[in-house]
């Protein structure tokens, strides 16, 4: 299938980039990665006037650490972020995605970027960044704002960025002494959304829980946070019990649609389940297992 | 509608074309260079039939635009092979029998030869895991895993070899 026509620009700067935007409005859209926008013009799901391509914008692809933070360049592929040994010692949560996002051949090409402003919630790292309280550092004709992880999802496949701003970096609070991390997706199969998927950040002092960030994917509308979840765990110790009421109050909290992937009551009781891979796997990481 | 002069290299030549920004790269590999070897299977990003190696990475051509690779190197099926003779990967799928159809072929050889340039020996999951973009409907993958093993094998003792 064939996209609608549309103009192509090539940028060479994040300058002119947002300088594109502010000369075409809502008619423009970025592309990073392509992999969801592509498909989606295939289908003429989206139809956008203008094209924006970032990939001729150097210096957009980075992954390391400066002040408490894991910093990433918007266009920083998957690939690298599966391979970067930096993400594999010390962000075991960011580096379980990586390796269960679509398949290797689009992680060649998609981006971190592309997938968190898609907003889609059946993406993973909406979740994953949801977990970790990411900041997303957002360029427009004023500079540069920081948008919390929190305020960034408005509503399916509708991000807090304005018109004319381009998505350049995100960051990750380096996690602190004594906290581990874990995402947990069931698929049908590679390259398929996740039916239901976990990402957890958990701090543990002593044998206490005294932090605890979850994030969910493709089980509501926006992507979300399991709060009632991380209150179930927060103070407490990670015992059965403790568990399985945060995978209930996560069952309880999201909101799945019913589609092939299966039914609402089948979703939401593998969100119980999956919640609570995914919090045994982080409490073991917080432990030093 | 904008159009677009690009630059690229094709299996190691030089290709200078004229293309409409909406052209995906996979019809003009097939259609505005005659290269047919890259296969179009389920136009949404799932199959994996069309991948091909953009800058040393595989890429599925089918959500790429031509424009895209603009001053890029491409590489297809058909400059995997070293004239007549055979790469160890065609080979490998030629006497393990990797392929019944053949469909999926290219892009799993595409696939593999990546996986081979990045980990030279892999065990049966990396092979696995490594063309996890690609499906195969035939095969059920085993005689794939081994046409692969085969390649490696073939490929690190050309290796030991001296010069």
């Amino acid at each position: 299938m064939i996209p609608g026509e549309f103009d192509y620009h090539s940028p060479r700067t994040l300058q002119e980039a947002v300088g594109l935007l502010q000369q075409h409005g809502d008619g423009a859209k970025i592309v990073a990665g392509g992999q969801s926008l592509i498909p989606a013009m295939r289908f003429r799901l989206a139809l956008p006037e203008v094209l924006i391509d970032i990939n001729t914008i150097d210096g957009l692809e980075y992954i390391r650490e400066d002040d408490g933070h894991l910093m990433i360049g918007a266009l920083t592929r998957e690939a690298d972020l599966e391979e970067s040994a930096l993400v594999q010692q010390k962000y075991h949560l960011l580096a379980d995605a990586a390796r269960v996002i679509a398949d290797p051949v689009v992680r060649n090409r998609a981006t971190v970027g592309g997938n968190l402003a898609h907003a889609d919630p059946a993406n993973d790292h909406p979740a994953v960044m949801l977990a970790y309280n990411a900041e997303l550092i957002a360029l427009g004709p004023n500079g540069t704002r920081a948008i919390p992880i929190d305020d960034f999802f408005v509503d399916l496949f509708e991000n807090a960025l304005a018109d004319n701003e381009i998505l350049t970096e995100i960051r990750i609070p380096t996690p602190g002494p004594g906290s581990g991390g874990a995402y947990y997706k069931v698929e049908r199969k590679v390259g398929d959304y996740a039916i239901s998927a976990t990402a957890v950040q958990l701090t543990i002092n002593g044998n206490t829980c005294t932090a605890a960030r979850i994030g969910l994917t493709n089980v509501s509308a926006v992507p979300m946070r399991a709060t009632g979840a991380e209150q179930a765990l927060i103070g407490k110790q990670i015992t059965d019990e403790v568990l399985e009421a945060a995978g209930q109050a996560a069952a309880a909290e999201c909101d799945p649609s019913p589609d092939l992937r299966g039914s609402v009551a089948y979703k939401r009781d593998l969100t119980r389940v999956v919640i609570k891979r995914a919090i045994r796997q982080a409490v073991e990481r917080a432990q030093g297992g | 509608m904008s159009k677009h002069t690009i630059t690229l290299t094709v299996n190691g030549a030089e290709v200078t074309k004229e293309v409409e920004a909406r052209t995906l790269l996979v019809h003009f590999i097939r259609e505005d260079l005659d290269l047919t070897g890259t296969h179009i299977g389920c136009d949404t990003t799932s199959c994996g039939a069309c991948t091909v190696m953009m800058n040393g990475r595989t890429v599925k051509s089918c959500t790429v635009f031509a424009v895209q690779a603009n001053g890029a190197a491409i590489e297809t099926i058909e400059g995997v092979a070293n004239g007549a003779i055979l790469h160890p990967l065609q080979e490998g799928f030629w006497e393990k029998h990797g392929l019944q159809c053949g469909y999926c072929t290219p892009g799993m050889i595409m696939s593999a030869k990546h996986l081979l340039a990045k980990n030279p020996n892999p065990t049966e999951e990396e092979i696995r895991w490594g063309i996890s973009g690609n499906l195969c409907r035939c095969t059920g993958y085993n005689k794939i895993v081994e046409a692969i093993q085969y390649a490696a094998a073939k490929m690190a003792a050309a290796e030991e070899v001296p010069a």
